[in-house]
C-alpha cells in the first residue's frame, strides 16, 4: 500500500509535467491563455505524510516545468509556496477536523474541495504573475492576467479531477 | 544552543521552504536583469529530446503550408538569382563568404509569456554558438542565448530583453527594436529622432549596426507611431511579417567575421 502511493505520485508527477508542457502550454487561448494544470498535483497529494518530502516534490515539480518553459524558477517558487500554505489553506477550508485520522475527502462537501482548489489556484496564480512581470506598474495586468488564466486552469482542473476522480481511498 | 537547535528542528520545514524558496528567486531575479540561465533551460538533453519527440509527432499537421511557404521564398531566390547581374560562377572560396547559414527546426515555441524563448534542433556539434542570429523565410525570429550538443534556445525578438538595431528600409535612420510584452503581433521601434519622415507602411528591416544579423533583412511594417514624451523621438508600431504563433522552419546566420569585429571593437574602447 505504502509502495502504491509512491508508485501512483510517480506516475502523475511524469504525467502532469508532459500535458503541462506539450498540451496546456501551448493551448495559448484567446492568445495568451495557457492554463497551469499541475497544480492539480498538490490538490490530489495525500494528506498525512511527510510535510519536508512534500515541499521537495512540489519544488522538483515546479522546477521540471520551468526547465521546459524557459522560465527561470517562477514556477517552482509559485508552487513551493502553495504547498507551504497548503495545511492552512485546508484548515479553512475542511475546519479544524481534517488533521484527525478519519479524514478523507469522501466526507468534504463539494462546495468545500471547490473552494479549496480555487484558493490554490487563486494564490499560485498571484506569485506567478507577480515573479513573471516583477513591477509594481503593472499591477492591473497582473490582477487581469491572474483571473483569466485562473479561471481557465479551475474549469480544467475541475474537469480533470472529477475525469481521474479515485474510486479507492 | 540547546534551545536554537530545538527552535531550529521545530521549525524545519518552514527553514526548507525559505531555502528553496530563496534559490528559486534568486535564479528569478538573476535573469531578469542579466541572460537566461546557462545551466537551465530547455536546450538541454532530456527536455530536448522531449520536445523533438513531440515535434516529430505534430509537424505533419503544418506539412503543406510549411512547403508552400518554402516554394514561395525559393520562388523569390530564383527571380533574384536570375536577375543578378554578376558574374554567375558561385563562389566556392569559403574564405570569401561572410555569412553561413544553418537550417533548424523549432521544436518549441512561446509568445505568451514577457519573456519568451524558442527551442531549435541544431546545437554545437553543427556549429552554433551563442549570440547568432536567426531569422525564418519572412523575417527575423531571435538571437540564439543557449546551445547544448544538440539544441540551442533562442531569445525570441518577443522578449522584454531583446534589443535589435533596425532601420527604415532605403534609409540610413537606424533604431531600436523593443517589445512591450502586450501583444505578439507587434513589435516597438525606439530612438528614432523626430526630423526623420516617418510614414505608415514604410518597411523596417534589421540595421548595419549589429554584427549579428546581416543588413536588410525584414521584420515589419509600421502600423502607427507617435512622439514620445520628450518629444523628440518617435515610438513606432511594427507589425511583424513573421506569424510568430506558427512558426517552424528557421535560418541560424552565423557571421564569420563577428569575432574579430568584436575584438576590434573591445580593443578601441579600452584604447579610450
Amino acid at each position: 500500500m505504502l509502495n502504491n502511493i509512491y508508485v501512483l505520485n510517480g506516475i502523475r508527477f511524469i504525467l502532469l509535467v508532459l500535458a503541462q508542457v506539450l498540451v496546456f502550454n501551448n493551448m495559448n487561448f484567446m492568445g495568451t491563455i495557457n492554463p497551469m494544470i499541475y497544480i492539480i498535483f498538490l490538490y490530489w497529494y495525500p494528506i498525512r505524510e511527510n510535510v519536508a518530502v512534500f515541499l521537495i516534490i512540489s519544488f522538483l515539480l515546479g522546477f521540471v516545468i520551468d526547465l521546459f518553459s524557459d522560465t527561470m524558477a517562477i514556477h517552482s517558487a509559485a508552487i513551493l509556496t502553495i504547498a507551504f500554505v497548503r495545511p492552512v489553506l485546508m484548515r479553512f477550508c475542511f475546519g479544524a477536523n481534517f488533521e484527525f485520522q478519519g479524514f478523507t475527502f469522501k466526507n468534504t462537501t463539494r462546495v468545500q474541495r471547490m473552494t479549496f482548489l480555487g484558493l490554490l489556484i487563486g494564490f499560485h496564480h498571484l506569485i506567478f504573475f507577480s515573479l513573471e512581470l516583477l513591477s509594481f506598474s503593472h499591477f492591473l495586468l497582473i490582477l487581469e492576467k491572474v483571473l483569466f488564466t485562473g479561471i481557465a486552469t479551475f474549469i480544467i482542473s475541475l474537469l480533470l479531477s472529477s475525469l481521474f476522480a479515485k474510486e479507492t481511498e | 544552543m540547546q534551545r536554537i537547535i530545538n527552535f531550529i528542528l521545530s521549525n524545519r520545514n518552514t527553514f526548507l521552504y525559505v531555502f528553496l524558496l530563496l534559490i528559486s528567486l534568486v535564479l528569478t531575479v538573476r535573469s531578469h536583469s542579466y541572460h537566461q540561465s546557462k545551466a537551465f533551460n530547455s536546450s538541454k538533453w532530456l527536455t530536448g529530446n522531449i520536445y523533438e519527440t513531440s515535434d516529430n509527432i505534430t509537424s505533419y499537421f503544418n506539412l503543406k503550408k510549411e512547403n508552400n511557404s518554402l516554394v514561395e521564398e525559393n520562388r523569390r531566390l530564383r527571380i533574384e538569382l536570375f536577375n543578378l547581374k554578376v558574374n554567375n560562377v558561385s563562389e566556392l572560396d569559403s574564405s570569401k563568404i561572410d555569412f553561413e547559414v544553418i537550417d533548424a527546426k523549432i521544436v518549441k515555441n512561446s509568445f505568451s509569456s514577457p519573456r519568451n524563448y524558442l527551442t531549435v534542433n541544431k546545437g554545437k556539434k553543427q556549429g552554433v554558438s551563442q549570440d547568432m542570429g536567426v531569422i525564418t523565410t519572412k523575417g527575423i525570429l531571435g538571437i540564439v542565448e543557449n546551445t547544448s550538443n544538440n539544441f540551442s534556445t533562442v531569445q525570441s525578438i518577443l522578449n522584454t530583453k531583446s534589443n535589435i538595431n533596425a532601420k527604415i528600409k532605403n534609409t540610413d535612420y537606424f533604431g531600436s527594436l523593443v517589445w512591450d510584452g502586450n501583444d505578439y503581433t507587434t513589435v516597438q521601434l525606439v530612438d528614432i529622432p523626430r526630423l526623420v519622415p516617418v510614414r505608415i507602411g514604410d518597411t523596417i528591416v534589421t540595421g548595419a549596426m549589429s554584427s549579428i544579423f546581416p543588413e536588410n533583412i525584414p521584420i515589419g511594417f509600421i502600423k502607427e507611431f507617435n512622439l514620445n514624451d520628450a518629444q523628440s523621438f518617435y515610438n513606432i508600431n511594427i507589425q511583424l511579417f513573421n506569424d510568430m504563433a506558427n512558426v517552424k522552419n528557421s535560418y541560424i546566420i552565423s557571421n564569420k567575421n563577428r569575432n574579430e569585429i568584436l575584438e576590434l571593437e573591445a580593443k578601441t574602447n579600452n584604447a579610450q
